[in-house]
């Protein structure tokens, strides 16, 4: 494993899901959304939750995120129960979620705001960095409206990267955009996480999308939510989502996906 | 510069109109007096310093009401966004009153506080503060849930995701909740002024009051043009830059 260039605290960083269950109640149906699931995942390692909607992947990251708690069963970091979101684990969703009273720059700088060991210089001068490594420094004063689809992802990926989390948790980040904005930030994300080796956490129901970027594919299956077969991705870096390897690796998991979920649609591949 | 000379020519031509109308003896200068002699009220009035003193008056009351209203409200609404409690009380409350058209305050205002200041103050607040609750709790519940969330990831919480996140991001909704608001404060002050005489201070409406009193159509023309300034004045320089600033952050169109 390469050495991280910037400060990280010395534990490494493990993330634990252990006999995870999660319900939610919507109107008179109770949806199953996790039954019993359990993962394990390294520190820098690049995961794929990949499944048709309803089988859990979303909710699985919102409770490693914090964002929500687990009915029964356990979610650790580095053997800590997580309660509550921490700056430690970052997260992007489908929708960027920029804030639009801001311009870019004070979108990046809102995360790093909440950062009280900064002054205001560091603060610009770190947010100035993720922008450049985002290819967007010269968009600093535009306004979240001006910009793309897929330059408000890169946004929001310098907003997550800023604070320099260990762990990054992405919803289907680049399912809006179109196919040639997707290819280029699958690029710039196996580039960003090359250099900066976060452990990436990355639910898609795309597969060929997932064995592109992903060390590991988790497949899952809805009604209840529950994880059905892992895959380990041995490919060469950087990956190009077209290539004929990549294919042969996403039909058998699109076989396999089809196989349990059976006449559930909703699979892209 | 086109769009310009439109304009002018367009109002021109409307008073030119006017004045002939009058002239023939087509309408009565009785009932509509020409454009010049309202023309030469506004003149004097301006002179003798009745018109600046009126128009003070009355802007005074309204500022004053009218930031209390939402200095009032707009902690008001947070409040009954926040607590489900408040919601089904108060909020149950400001959109009941906020349906009572702000005049019907003014005898309840009369009995309360007499023919005094606090009156037209009561007024013109309850004229701001139901719409301004109503808009910034419609606001904060019409802030995409996503954009909490990311705050909460970031390490926002509690006060700080308020101030920060869902005030900014509901403003849209304030600001149309304070033209609202203040459109209500602007007509039941004029009411209020026109049906109660205040001897602390004589207003706009005293001033429209006593023309009609005197007969003098020409003082009461001349006044509505004044409210209609003072209308538009108020537009462009409360609210045009609030709205400015939206377009062009949220990327709305006017």
């Amino acid at each position: 494993m390469t050495v991280d260039p910037e400060p990280l605290s010395p534990t490494s960083s493990k993330l634990s899901v252990r006999d995870v269950s999660k319900r939610f109640v919507s109107g008179s149906r109770e949806i199953h959304a996790l039954d019993r699931v359990s993962l394990e995942i390294g520190e820098g390692e690049f995961v794929c939750l990949v499944g048709p909607s309803g089988c859990g992947k979303s909710t699985l990251l919102n409770l490693i995120a914090g964002l929500d708690h687990a009915d029964a069963g356990a979610v650790l970091n580095d053997g800590a129960a997580i309660d509550a979101p921490g700056r430690d684990r970052m997260m992007m969703f489908q929708e960027s979620a920029l804030f639009p009273w801001l311009d870019v720059l004070g979108n990046v700088l809102f995360g790093l705001k909440l950062k009280p060991t900064l002054t205001k210089a560091e603060r610009v001068e770190v947010a100035r960095h993720y922008l450049r490594l985002v290819g967007l420094e010269k968009f600093e004063h535009a306004y979240v409206h001006q910009l793309s689809g897929g330059m408000k992802q890169r946004v929001a990926l310098a907003r997550a990267l800023a604070p320099n989390p260990r762990v990054l948790l992405m919803d289907e980040p680049f399912g809006a955009l179109d196919a040639l904005t997707r290819e280029q930030l699958y690029g710039d994300l196996q580039d960003i996480w090359a250099k900066h080796r976060k452990t990436i956490i990355f639910v898609t129901h795309n597969v060929r999308e997932a064995v592109c970027l992903g060390d590991r594919v988790i497949l899952f299956s809805p009604h209840p939510g529950r994880i059905r077969e892992e895959f380990v991705i041995d490919l060469p870096r950087p990956r190009d989502i077209n290539s004929v390897d990549l294919a042969r690796y996403s039909t058998r998991i699109t076989a396999a996906l089809k196989n349990h979920v059976n006449r559930q649609g909703e699979i892209s591949e | 510069m086109k769009r310009i000379l439109l304009i002018v020519s367009f109002f021109a031509a409307l008073f030119v109109g006017w004045e002939m109308l009058v002239r023939a003896g087509i309408w009565s200068a009785v009932l509509v007096p020409s454009p010049l002699s309202v023309g030469e009220y506004l003149w004097s009035a301006l002179r003798d310093g009745t018109l600046v003193d009126s128009s003070w008056v009355t802007m005074r009351r309204l500022l004053a009401g009218y930031v209390a209203g939402i200095a009032l409200g707009l902690p008001l609404g947070l409040l009954t966004a926040r607590f489900r409690f408040l919601r089904d009380t108060l909020g149950l409350v400001a959109l009941g009153l906020q349906t009572l058209p702000s005049v019907c305050w003014v005898p309840l205002a009369l009995l309360w506080f007499g023919q005094t200041e606090g009156a037209m103050f009561f007024v013109v607040v309850m004229g701001t503060v139901w719409s301004m609750i109503i808009a910034t709790e419609n606001g904060v519940r019409n802030v995409p849930p996503i954009y909490a969330r990311a705050a909460l990831t970031m390490g926002s919480s509690g006060i700080h995701t308020w101030v920060c996140v869902l005030l900014p991001a509901s403003l849209p909704f304030v600001v149309s909740g304070m033209k609202q608001g203040w459109a209500f404060a602007w007509r039941s002050l004029m009411a209020a002024e026109i049906y109660v005489t205040v001897l602390s201070g004589f207003g706009l409406g005293h001033l429209l009051h006593y023309g009609r009193e005197l007969n003098a159509m020409e003082q009461v023309i001349g006044v509505m043009f004044v409210i209609i300034g003072i209308g538009l004045l108020a537009d462009k320089a409360l609210f045009s830059p609030w709205e400015r600033f939206l377009h062009r952050r949220w990327g709305t169109t006017a």
